[in-house]
């Protein structure tokens, strides 16, 4: 067990590591003039050419190399020009809350409506209510989360004005319905027909007919039996959720006015602010990295199969 | 005396064979399969309806997408509702909406395709290498996939366009780049299990070459599972693409796009909702469209991989 | 041991195949799959190998046409070493043994047509293309299989079929050897015998030497003119086919064919065999039958005995048959 876990843990570092190379090569190697994409397409030549001294672009790709991975270590990701001279560490700090919050309640819609609906529709097959919650899931899964963003507002919160339009206030839960809804929409739907596909076939598995044959309950066989399963591939895909996300709000948070990661990012976008940029997308490929190696060994702790798996 | 085809009585009583695409029963039993699902059928008459919107476009617009109207604009300068002549109405440039929609589709189907395109290519060569080979090379090829998917794909796009430049190249190039991980997980995974099938074993036995086993036993097998994920991946492209637009970074303007499109009619939904609606519908019907397709080919082609991939 | 005459065709000496199992991060076994087997195959005739999974014969063939490598021993095909070849001498070797699987469903690409089937044979034959058609409706006729088969595909033929096809395959590239591996284990047991009734015709035709692996000695019985025993990765016993079958020395080979339905054993005591073959990769101490032996003594439990001759020509390996030789011929001189 320790084997692995040990093995484990080389594997995410060794992920880590790559990932910061790659960033550094796109943000350094690939183009043209990096000095001039970090300073800004406003700076002025002499400007330009301090930071290229700064990022010691004058000397050998080994040495900018390691000049960034021990800025990175400083958690220094740089300063954001657009921002005046603002660090793109503290601003991804105090952004973080936001889109945490709007990241949790995300996956709260996704598991509040995607596992009921894909039960339901597992129970009653080819019925009214599955072929509802199949249109409804095929929906979710199509629909481009900023248009659907936009409907929402446009019909809850301005037509009838049930929500705020946008931005963050008091109570920040109450602002934070609409965006989460359609952050998590595309996962429900996804997790509802995940969960009605493993449903169906745990149903007709033979321990399930054994424990009807036993006169067991159905509601004690769904919830001790077929929940448990049904949780398995869900559990992994919750893993998979935070890169869909950390897309997601991207467009989100700036639909809906919140100033998190994502509207950092999408701020970021129009001016070019480079060092924001790769900055972001550096913190939540890496973010991701370790959140799978968390799911990953929260694993052997929820299937004992896999836990004697990797004992041996 | 019970008249059942050959196919149906070896499925009946012989083993579980997996549908192949070359026998001569296939296009017969696919064609049936389809004429009995009607959703399939409309996401594939959408689709090919859409293709030819797209290669058609400029018979078919009833206007140049890029002029700007004079008599498209209200009083006020606000853009015009759908009417008898614009028939879904004007944008806040007094562009016809409709012929924006059809040139867009253009700009959809292209990007979706060719990005798709080639991200399979790059996709199935390396997962055919680094599952076929093995050894080392596997292991570098799948850890340099991992750590390129472990960039959540909209971000990476976006932050590959910004530093390489909005365009329609580069759209397609950037999109490629992210999407052809996902083919080669999956392709190596296939190839590594074919690569233990006894008539793999048994051609080697032969005396055939690595590439011509690679070209004639392993690639045929993985044709399903291209086909599968290619078209998934077209409703995966296509939406990026549409991201990207909507975000101002895709392809650049005038050039219509749908993503573009929403984005504009953000500004005005108060005014003129159509600009919202209109652009929306299409988009969700096309990748809808494609999201269907890729489930009944799933559903054709390889049962044992249903209700996967997002 | 004899040594290898001019005619013998293969000749197998200590063969091993030691697979290396990692258990954690530090320690690991080896599982001896192939242990020291040694045999030889003359031109024309049939080697039976015989013993139940695990025993590895499966192993033994795989690693004859080199799919696996062994870790130890040497082959050799007419004299010649062949044991680790690599690139074009391989290829070249290839054609010379071939194999034909156990498993009717999955040896043949269900994807590729017959006649493509055993056309790839040809053309690693150095075959024309514009020969194949023709070839190919020989080799089919040659298995009792109509012209009609070449445009169809494995899905649409039987098991019986399409070991016939295989059997073409096989015989596609002139090899001097087909090893056939459980050829007919899955098939029903009335296509079994036609099938063997082929074998033995192209045997009789082309001289190609069988090395035929099965459990079940029936058809060992009838195929085979030489037969080795294997248990746990060893040959236990190695003689003609009509020496083994009527007199049988090793008690494993006993329990086995005591456990052959017979229709002349009326009454015959049914050897039984209790227990399960031990796993490979930790075999019991010294020989690795005596937990399961009704006549075990206490050198079995200490030491693994040798394939040795017995004065009738056959070889065993046991100490309880050794003791009796040596009891036999102290009784003979004496």
């Amino acid at each position: 067990m320790t084997g692995w876990l040990v093995r484990r843990t080389l594997q995410m570092l060794l992920v880590v590591f790559g990932v910061v190379t790659l960033a550094f090569v796109f943000a350094y190697i690939v183009p043209a003039n990096p000095a001039r994409m970090v300073a800004g397409p406003q700076a002025s030549p002499a400007a330009v050419a301090s930071i290229a001294r700064q990022l010691g672009l004058d000397r050998s790709v080994w040495s900018q190399y390691l000049s960034f991975l021990g800025r990175l270590l400083h958690g220094n990701l740089g300063v954001s020009f657009a921002l005046e001279g603002r660090t793109v560490a503290s601003e991804i700090w105090g952004a973080l809350p936001y889109t945490a919050v709007l990241a949790v309640g995300g996956i709260v819609w996704e598991i509040v409506i995607g596992i009921p609906a894909g039960i339901i529709a597992a129970y009653r097959p080819k019925s009214f209510i599955d072929r509802f919650a199949t249109i409804g899931a095929l929906f979710g899964l199509s629909a481009p989360p900023f248009w659907l963003g936009l409907m929402l507002i446009y019909f809850l919160a301005y037509k009838v004005s049930l929500f705020p339009i946008n931005g963050v206030g008091h109570p920040l839960i109450w602002y934070m319905i609409l965006p989460s809804f359609t952050l998590g929409i595309g996962g429900a739907a996804f997790y509802s027909r995940m969960v009605r596909t493993t449903v169906l076939q745990v149903l007709r598995s033979p321990f399930v007919e054994f424990a009807r044959l036993k006169g067991m309950p159905e509601r004690t066989i769904l919830f001790r039996h077929v929940m448990r399963h049904a949780l398995t591939p869900v559990i992994t895909m919750l893993g998979m959720d935070l890169g869909y996300f950390l897309g997601g709000v991207l467009i989100i948070e700036s639909i809906f006015g919140i100033p998190g990661v994502g509207q950092l990012a999408y701020n970021s976008i129009s001016t070019l602010d480079v060092p924001m940029i790769t900055g972001t997308v550096l913190v939540a490929a890496v973010f991701m990295v370790v959140m799978s190696f968390v799911v990953d060994v929260t694993y052997t702790f929820i299937d004992p199969r896999v836990r004697l798996n990797r004992a041996k | 005396m019970i008249n059942l085809p050959e196919s149906e009585l070896n499925a009946a009583f012989g083993g579980s064979e997996p549908t192949v695409l070359s026998e001569p029963n296939f296009w017969r039993r696919a064609g049936h399969s389809l004429l009995h699902d009607p959703i399939a059928m409309c996401s594939f008459a959408f689709i090919a309806l859409l293709a030819v919107v797209a290669v058609f476009a400029p018979f078919i617009a009833p206007f140049n997408p890029l002029h700007e109207f004079s008599n498209g604009l209200s009083f006020q300068g606000a853009p015009v509702a759908p009417n008898g002549h614009f028939l879904l109405g004007t944008d806040a440039s007094g562009r016809d909406v409709l012929s924006r929609l059809i040139y867009g589709a253009r700009v959809s189907l292209m990007v979706g395709v060719v990005a798709t395109g080639l991200a399979s290519l790059i996709g199935v060569v390396i997962g055919t290498v680094s599952g076929y080979v093995g050894g080392v090379t596997e292991s570098i090829l799948m850890r340099f996939t991992d750590m390129v998917l472990s960039f959540p794909i909209l971000l990476f796009c976006v932050a590959l366009i910004a530093v390489t430049g909005p365009s329609a190249r580069n759209v397609v190039l950037v999109i490629a780049f992210a999407y052809w991980t996902y083919l080669a997980r999956v392709v190596r995974g296939q190839v590594l299990s074919l690569k233990e099938r006894e008539f793999v074993t048994a051609a080697r036995t032969l005396g055939v070459g690595h590439l011509k086993i690679i070209r004639k036993h392993i690639m045929p097998h993985l044709l399903p599972t291209i086909i599968v994920y290619g078209t998934l991946g077209v409703a995966t492209s296509i939406l990026i693409e549409a991201s990207l637009s909507f975000l101002g970074i895709g392809v650049p303007l005038p050039q219509a796009s749908w993503g573009e499109m929403i984005s504009e009619g953000q500004q005005y939904f108060q005014v003129a909702p159509w600009l919202l609606v209109a652009p929306g519908v299409v988009l969700i019907l096309t990748v809808l469209a494609f999201n269907l397709a890729g489930d009944w080919l799933t559903d054709l082609l390889d049962p044992a991989t249903r209700d996967m991939g997002r | 041991m004899t040594s290898p005459t001019s005619t013998t065709l293969v000749d197998v000496r200590d063969l091993n195949v030691h697979f290396r199992v990692r258990r954690g991060l530090a320690a690991s076994r080896s599982i001896k799959a192939v242990d020291g087997v040694s045999f030889e195959l003359s031109p024309g005739q049939t080697l039976g190998i015989a013993g139940e999974s695990g025993s590895g014969k499966s192993t033994v063939a795989r690693t004859l046409v080199q799919i696996i490598r062994p870790t130890g021993g040497t082959i050799s095909l007419d004299g010649e070493v062949v044991t680790n070849l690599k690139g074009s001498r391989l290829r070249r070797y290839r054609r010379r043994m071939q194999m034909v699987y156990q498993d009717p469903y999955d040896s043949l690409d269900p994807r590729m047509m017959i006649r493509e089937a055993i056309g790839e044979a040809l053309a690693v034959r150095g075959l024309a293309k514009s020969q194949h058609k023709d070839e190919v409706n020989q080799l089919l006729h040659r298995v009792n299989l109509p012209a009609s088969v070449a445009t169809r595909y494995p899905g649409q033929l039987s098991g019986g079929q399409r070991q016939r096809v295989s059997i073409a395959r096989a015989l596609a590239v002139n090899p001097e050897v087909i090893i056939c591996d459980e050829a007919v284990a899955a098939l029903d047991v009335s296509i079994r015998a036609q099938v063997l009734n082929l074998l033995k015709d192209i045997q009789r035709d082309t001289g190609v030497g069988y090395l035929f692996i099965s459990h079940d000695l029936s058809t060992l019985r009838f195929m085979a003119d030489h037969v080795a025993v294997m248990y746990v990765g060893r040959i236990v016993e190695y003689g003609t086919s009509d020496e083994v079958f009527a007199n049988p020395l090793h008690p494993y080979t006993k329990a086995l064919i005591s456990a052959v339905p017979s229709v002349t054993s009326r009454g015959q005591m049914r050897l039984k065999l209790s227990g399960e073959p031990p796993d490979p990769g930790n075999p019991p101490s010294g020989c690795p039958f005596h937990p399961r032996c009704p006549e075990a003594i206490d050198e079995c439990r200490r030491e693994r005995p040798e394939l040795l001759m017995t004065s009738s020509g056959q070889r065993v390996a046991c100490h309880v048959v050794s003791a009796r030789q040596r009891k036999e011929s102290a009784k003979g001189s004496a």
